[in-house]
């Protein structure tokens, strides 16, 4: 029996059931579906990727400092607080959903972090006791409001932040950053059930929040005053340390051999089963090119690049695992696992994935959570790139910057669309834009309207291949 | 005749002020084919969506296999064995056809899911549905055309082993052949012993393929009766009007047989 819809088209047709699914597709074809995808509006991140290569060419052209090897380590420590906090964001993103304070819930993190460092453990002499109190109270309210969701380990996390000011343990770097983590949960408790328990829209939650943790941070540290940080060995070198030479190639075989044996587990066994999947030369080429860029990548960062010859100044800097491990197992969680697939769902047609017996109050709140957190892995590595945590701490362009690198990564706002790679490839594009113009002398004013353009750029192209996509 | 495999009794819901279903009795009958029939508004997709779980009733009783069960999301109802395929469709379009047919059931071990079972799954129901015209199981479900997507609607109700079917208006969207195809299918389930639920405006297709037929009327139902009882002009009758001759709401007693 042959179908009538019209839908089908001609050559279509002729494709009994799912011919094209069993058979694995020669380069040609792959190829030309590829093409097929980018000219029915389905961009991913090639804009961004565009643009990246544009601007690294157009700033190599223009300074001489700017691909020295130094800049470029440099480039990925200045780049990877913005690229944490718009990997967290992407989940919010996902959603439809937007978080104005995760910069400023960030910031009270790094807050409390360097607070519990420089007041020796002693969180309620750092804070006074009205303000430890309150700071107590909210986090109950977070522990309850994680555990009427059943988020269990937003509960735990929260709690760790509740346990670590009250023992007043003494300073100790890895604490501290444990502690930051754990305020950034809690406070993303907070804001999750605030949208998807009582029903307020994350705009106003957040923004709302954003005023709030603003002026909280400025009550912890004080007008003018500053927490220095940077004498603390582990705490300073998170965003200025790098691996030594060995480590630095012990990451190489770990990353690059991981990614390998991943990569290719998955596409032989998908053709061992008979279901679509890419040419197998085009698979040996991407991970060829993969593992070869990787190679040459550890090589330059294991040669000294000290600007003066009194110093030694080699390996990896110790962001570039932190934004991979991150980067992995955030990957891994929304393709691979239940929950990310319902995060998808809920961001596609949330009452569709409702209907489907997903728990979309819960999914809501969790990635509201998981941003909140992640942003605080973003403001240890911030703080420590600055060594000290200011009142201006996480506010500022901090949540602008990270939105813009999701969107220019090719996040949707709309929801439903979009991949961590995103943020990492949008946060290069904006790391560049203010390395490069600064390498060229150009004030800050310059560098704001730059990267509004660029971002104005990104979202026209999405926009403009969205219209495509539908009137096609 | 069989016993009922789904039965409700005096179901009521309100939302709001609007009072949309009213004493609502009704039953299911395993290897038998149910048409819900009522003019727009008459409330089937209300009580298809409470039966889902997708609503609260407000007062009522649910008796599946003879017992009382308490349905408070669409999770309850699948582990009933209750697969619904919605008016609206109900479908991720950001997801592809596999996803969206496991949604919410994804197979997988240790957190991980299993892509290749649910992508194999998914073809083998989609190839006993004789589905000719989706090109590729990892096609996203927003550059389907209206039957494809109606289809994959269906074909993600059957993939379970489920025991009652409700299929809201399966047939609204699609093309003769595909059309042919759905009855063919509603029947085929039915036959298997399947208690099937059909909502449909075509009365062709409900004379073709319905073992009985139950009207709403605003809310109320107005009749339930075996198909072979009632003629064409009746069940039109009832649908507009609510009652036709002795048959109809005037005159519950001779409603129920
Ligand atoms: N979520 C809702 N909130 C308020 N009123 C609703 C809601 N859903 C349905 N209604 C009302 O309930 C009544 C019955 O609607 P329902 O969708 O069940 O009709 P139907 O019989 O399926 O009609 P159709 O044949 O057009 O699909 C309508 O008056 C509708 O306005
Ligand atoms: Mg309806």
């Amino acid at each position: 029996m042959t179908d009538t819809n019209e839908k089908a088209a001609p050559q279509e047709g002729a494709i009994s059931d799912f011919g094209i699914d069993t058979t694995s597709r020669s380069t040609t074809e792959a190829l030309k579906d590829y093409v097929a995808k980018v000219r029915g509006g389905d961009l991913g991140s090639l804009p961004a990727l565009l643009g990246l290569l544009v601007l690294v060419l157009f700033f190599a052209t223009q300074s001489d400092a700017f691909l020295t090897l130094a800049n470029v380590a440099n480039l990925f420590q200045q780049g990877a607080g913005i690229v944490i906090i718009a990997m967290g964001l992407v989940f919010v993103l996902l959603l439809g959903e937007i978080d104005l304070s995760a910069g400023t819930a960030s910031g009270v993190a790094a807050s409390m972090m360097a607070l519990h460092y420089v007041r020796g453990g002693n969180m309620m002499l750092g804070m006074g006791d009205t303000v430890f109190y309150i700071f107590l109270v909210v986090i109950a309210l977070a522990i309850v409001a994680a555990v009427l969701m059943r988020i269990w380990a937003g509960a735990v996390l929260a709690a760790g932040a509740a346990a670590i000011m009250l023992l007043g343990v003494p300073p100790n770097a890895w604490v501290e950053m444990l502690l930051a983590v754990c305020i950034g949960c809690a406070i993303g408790c907070l804001t999750g059930f605030l949208v998807s328990r009582v029903g307020i829209p994350s705009f106003v939650v957040t923004l709302a929040l954003f005023l709030m943790w603003g002026g909280v941070i400025l009550k912890l540290i004080g007008q003018g005053g500053t927490l220095p940080i940077r004498n603390d060995e582990v705490l300073f070198k998170v965003a200025n340390g790098n691996l030594s030479t060995s480590l630095s190639w012990a990451l190489f075989i770990v990353a690059a051999g991981g990614y390998t044996a991943v990569v290719l587990s998955r596409h032989f066994s998908r053709l061992r089963k008979g279901l679509v999947a890419q040419p197998t030369s085009l698979v040996l080429i991407k991970v060829a090119a993969v593992v070869v860029l990787a190679a040459a990548g550890t090589y330059l960062l294991t040669l000294n690049r000290a600007p003066n010859p009194t110093i030694v100044i080699e390996g990896v800097p110790y962001v570039v695992p932190i934004v991979l491990v991150l980067l992995t197992v955030g990957t891994t969680v929304l393709d691979r696992t239940k929950y990310g697939r319902h995060v998808y769902a809920v961001g596609g047609n949330a009452e569709a994935a409702r209907r489907a017996g997903v728990n979309v109050p819960k999914i809501r709140m969790s990635v509201f959570v998981i941003c909140s957190t992640v942003a605080a892995v973003g403001s240890i590595v911030l703080a420590s790139k600055v060594g000290s945590v200011a009142p201006s701490s996480g506010g500022g362009n901090t949540l602008l910057f990270a939105v813009g690198a999701a969107v220019i990564g090719g996040t949707s706002l709309f929801g439903g669309k979009g991949r961590l790679r995103d943020a990492v490839i949008g946060g290069a594009v904006i790391a560049i834009i203010e390395n490069g113009l600064g390498l060229l002398k150009q004030e800050a004013a310059v560098v704001s309207i730059v990267t509004g353009l660029v971002l104005l750029l990104a979202a026209s192209v999405d926009a403009l291949s969205r219209k495509r996509a539908a009137v096609s | 005749m069989s016993e009922p495999i789904l039965e409700l009794r005096g179901i009521n819901k309100s939302f709001g002020p609007v009072h949309v279903l009213h004493d609502i009795d009704f039953s299911v009958r395993p290897g038998e084919v149910t048409a819900l029939v009522g003019d727009n508004g008459a409330g089937k997709s209300t009580l298809v969506k409470c039966i889902a779980g997708i609503h609260g009733t407000d007062s009522g009783e649910v008796l599946f296999e003879d017992q009382p069960v308490n349905i408070h999301g669409p999770r309850d109802a699948a582990a009933l064995g209750i697969e619904v395929v919605y008016q609206d469709l109900a479908l991720c379009d950001n997801l592809d056809i596999v996803q969206n047919m496991f949604l919410g059931r994804e197979r997988g071990k240790a957190g991980l899911l299993d892509e290749a079972d649910m992508e194999q799954a998914a073809r083998k129901t989609l190839a006993s549905l004789s589905v000719r015209t989706v090109k590729s199981v990892r096609t996203p479900v927003s550059s389907l055309s209206g039957g494809q997507r109606q289809t994959v609607a269906i074909a993600k109700s059957v993939l379970w082993d489920s025991k009652v079917v409700l299929l809201d208006e399966p047939t609204a969207a699609l093309g003769v052949a595909q059309t042919r195809q759905v009855l063919d299918l509603v029947r085929r389930l039915a036959e298997q012993g399947l208690g099937v639920v059909l909502i449909s405006h075509n009365m062709n297709d409900v004379f073709e393929v319905a073992d009985r037929i139950a009207c709403l009327y605003l809310g109320r139902l107005a009749a339930e009766l075996p198909a072979k009882d009632v003629t064409h002009g009746q069940v039109v009758e009832l649908i507009t009007a609510g009652r036709s001759g002795d048959l109809g709401i005037a005159r519950p007693e001779a409603a129920t047989i």
